[in-house]
């Protein structure tokens, strides 16, 4: 027998106190919970993502669309950067105020690499106001997912308030579970000493996030 | 058997002191005390106030608790269901009976690559098959990259808290740590490296960055697990999960076959319930979710190893089965008034505190000394019950197990049926009233967790079956509820002695 036969069958065996007209998964669950915290116009929830995202120190700008290029260019050259990652459909427009190196995101290119990289510049799929948090799903214009996590320097770009919502909940209806997802609240933190939260381990030591619209 | 539930190094239960000496040691350790007592408490008020801001808490506890009870009720089915979706999606799932067949494979899958290193993310259940060990024994090295298990590797240490294995150490000891270890394993500590929180952090990400960079095969474990996408899900803080995750080309995810949730949506209690339960976040600095593989993105080869090593023996326990419920957030250690004093190793277990007090006598059976005794390890405040965010009545499977050390009664070992023998008159029997005695000779702990005693549970009033009766009436006599364990005990055993100075208050040692 092999141990997936062993332990299925171990399981039928351990359940046979559960009817056959045991209650579905419908009605098992309820869902009377929350589908958001608050009733929030589209600015306020906008206010909401800013405020906790500082709060887990992500640093946040925010600009109109006109602005996006010369914030970019600025928060790169305050940084010192001497390169910066770019994945394949960023919108060109959002790098056009600055000289930096541009480096593809390529399949080809290796950890090591990436390492050298100074910055990257990526957009969201959904950034979610109650917890200030920002989900990445690979689209062409967020790249790999290692772009955003060997730099140390991660520069995301939101746009307000069509991206924005309120909720984990809210945040899960809009994603799409067979694409690879990162969901990044604030820089890389650790509370492994004392059980304290210091920011920078190894991801990203420092995140910006411009407010675009 | 041996094979079956070794565990850790250290953590096999038949060669373990039961609860009660190993608690006394850590009382003695003053330092260990203080490191807890800081710690717990630090993150008990900040789970506190991440809970309060969200209204409908007990609701999504509520649903919680409903996702997991079905899911288990219906394992078979959603666990074919996972196995589908993840082959589907690329992936290749095997199937671990014991924590000996999982290493097994582990080990083949790596041999296969070729490699004779692998970076590892925090997870529970290769702790407990002990894999690493059994890696090193074939000559691959397992480098972890969780901050504290590297401190508790680094310090060949055990882990003594499910999400901060190296809770019982303070900022200087890691320090020592770091700089008389780091360098046998690869970069040395910086030269003048103090003992500030960020310099160390710092150090860590030194030390395993160049371990990250040139990783060809990353071992993980899961948070959750979803039927019907194929979907597996790892919460972390730090990034290491990040780097094991995507860097390297084949990535081996070994998890317990409880981490099963039916669907997509599902995650929208757990991603709100486990952060702020666990480091009281409103949500954690990274949640990594794939799916099989994605061309050129992340691993090229995904293996899934679904875990049993006695999970099923748990599940076939009407009343011990919600055990497998635990999302593992740890909020129960932080608050168990009889984890802070005795500390995480007394537990003689990956899972100490008042989970593991539940989940190891279920997953490695109360054949020994120290499985016996850890129905003990509690003084039933239910303080665990009232912070578990998918509500498991810890006290409840507690008196449950109690009545199984002490009366025997049929049971299920290795997927058999079994009837245990009373514990009566064997060591076992001897080390759990140690245990009790160990217990309740702290008022002060009692104390502590009788405030924290649950107003929810009063809500929910519930009288336990035979000797639980004894136990929930207990629950509000203040201070301790020493003479109702007696006279339980007295009326189940017949009053023959064997118990002497259990109600007494107990010397502390
Ligand atoms: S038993 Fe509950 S509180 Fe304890 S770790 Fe598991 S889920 Fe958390």
């Amino acid at each position: 027998m092999s141990s997936r036969e062993r332990i299925l069958g171990r399981v039928r065996r351990a359940l046979a106190d559960v009817p056959k007209d045991d209650t579905p998964y419908e009605r098992a669950v309820r869902r009377d919970y929350a589908r958001e915290h608050g009733r929030r116009t589209a600015e306020q929830t906008v206010d909401l993502l800013a405020e906790n995202l500082a709060d887990y120190r992500a640093i946040v700008h925010r600009t109109g669309t006109d602005g996006l290029a010369g914030v970019v260019a600025g928060l790169l050259r305050e940084r010192g950067a001497s390169s910066v990652l770019v994945p394949p459909g960023l919108d060109e427009g959002w790098l056009a105020a600055t000289g930096v190196t541009r480096v593809a995101d390529r399949a080809e290119s290796t950890p090591h690499e990436l390492d050298r990289v100074s910055s990257v510049v990526t957009a969201c799929a959904v950034a979610i106001a109650e917890t200030g948090t920002l989900v990445l799903d690979g689209s062409p214009d967020q790249g790999r997912r290692r772009i955003t996590l060997v730099p140390d320097h991660h520069i995301c770009v939101v746009r307000v308030p069509d991206q924005v919502v309120s909720s984990v909940p809210q945040a899960l209806e809009r994603l799409d579970p067979a694409r690879p997802l990162t969901w990044i609240s604030g820089p890389s933190a650790t509370s492994d000493i004392e059980l304290d939260r210091v920011e920078g381990v190894h991801g990203p030591r420092t995140l910006e996030v411009v407010l675009v619209g | 058997m041996s094979g079956t539930f070794v565990g850790m190094p250290g953590f096999h239960p038949h060669g373990l002191p039961a609860f009660p000496e190993a608690a006394r040691e850590a009382v003695r350790d003053t330092t260990l005390r203080g490191n807890l007592r800081h710690a717990t408490h630090t993150i008990r008020a900040k789970r506190a106030r991440a809970v309060a801001e969200v209204a409908d808490w007990a609701e999504l506890r509520e649903a919680g608790k409903r996702i997991k009870d079905h899911t288990l009720r219906h394992l078979d089915h959603y666990l074919v269901r996972l196995e589908e979706s993840v082959t589907a999606a690329g992936g290749t799932v095997h199937w671990a009976a014991d924590a000996e067949e999982a290493n097994r494979i582990v080990t083949r899958l790596v041999k296969e690559t070729g490699e004779s290193e692998v970076v590892k993310v925090k997870s529970m259940a290769t702790q407990e098959t002990g894999l690493n060990e059994a890696l090193e024994a074939e000559g691959i090295r397992a480098y972890e990259t969780d901050l504290a298990e590297l401190i508790v590797q680094l310090g060949k240490d055990r882990p003594s808290h499910i999400l901060v294995p190296a809770i019982h150490r303070n900022r200087g000891e890691i320090r020592d740590v770091f700089r008389t270890e780091m360098g046998a394993w690869g970069r040395p500590a910086p030269e003048g490296l103090t003992d500030t929180p960020a310099e160390l952090a710092e150090a860590a990400r030194l030390h395993l960055r160049e371990k990250f960079l040139r990783a060809k095969v990353g071992v993980s474990g899961a948070n959750f697990m979803i039927a019907e996408t194929g979907t597996l899900v790892v919460v972390e803080s730090e990034g290491n999960g990040r780097m094991c995750l995507t860097l390297p080309e084949t990535l081996i995810s070994v998890v317990g076959i409880e981490k099963t949730v039916p669907t997509w949506r599902d995650l929208e209690v757990f991603l709100q319930t486990l952060p702020r339960s666990s480091t009281a976040e409103r949500m954690n600095p990274y949640t990594s979710t794939w799916t099989g593989t994605t061309d050129g993105d992340g691993p090229r080869v995904f293996h899934l190893v679904l875990l049993d090593n006695g999970r099923t023996d748990t599940l076939a326990d009407e009343v011990g089965r919600q055990a497998l419920r635990c999302i593992r957030c740890s909020a129960c250690l932080n608050v168990c008034p009889v984890y802070e004093r005795a500390g995480g190793h007394a537990y003689g277990s990956v899972y100490p505190g008042p989970i593991g007090a539940i989940l190891s006598p279920q997953l490695r059976g109360t054949g020994s000394e120290i499985d016996a005794s850890l129905p003990y390890a509690s003084s039933l405040c239910g303080a665990c019950y009232e912070v578990c965010p998918v509500a498991i009545d810890i006290p409840e499977v507690l008196v449950h197990l109690r009545e199984r050390v002490v009366q025997g009664g049929p049971a299920v070992r290795g997927g058999n049926k079994v009837v245990l023998k009373p514990a009566k008159g064997h060591a076992a029997e001897r080390a759990a009233m140690r245990a009790a005695r160990w217990a309740f000779g702290r008022p002060g702990a009692l104390r502590t967790g009788q405030r924290l005693a649950s107003r929810t549970r009063r809500l929910h009033p519930r009288t336990l079956p035979g000797p639980g009766r004894a136990w929930t009436g207990s629950r509000d006599l203040p201070p301790v509820p020493a003479e109702p364990f007696r006279d339980w005990w007295q009326r189940t055993q017949g009053g023959d002695g064997g118990i002497g100075g259990i109600g007494g208050k107990g010397a502390v040692k």
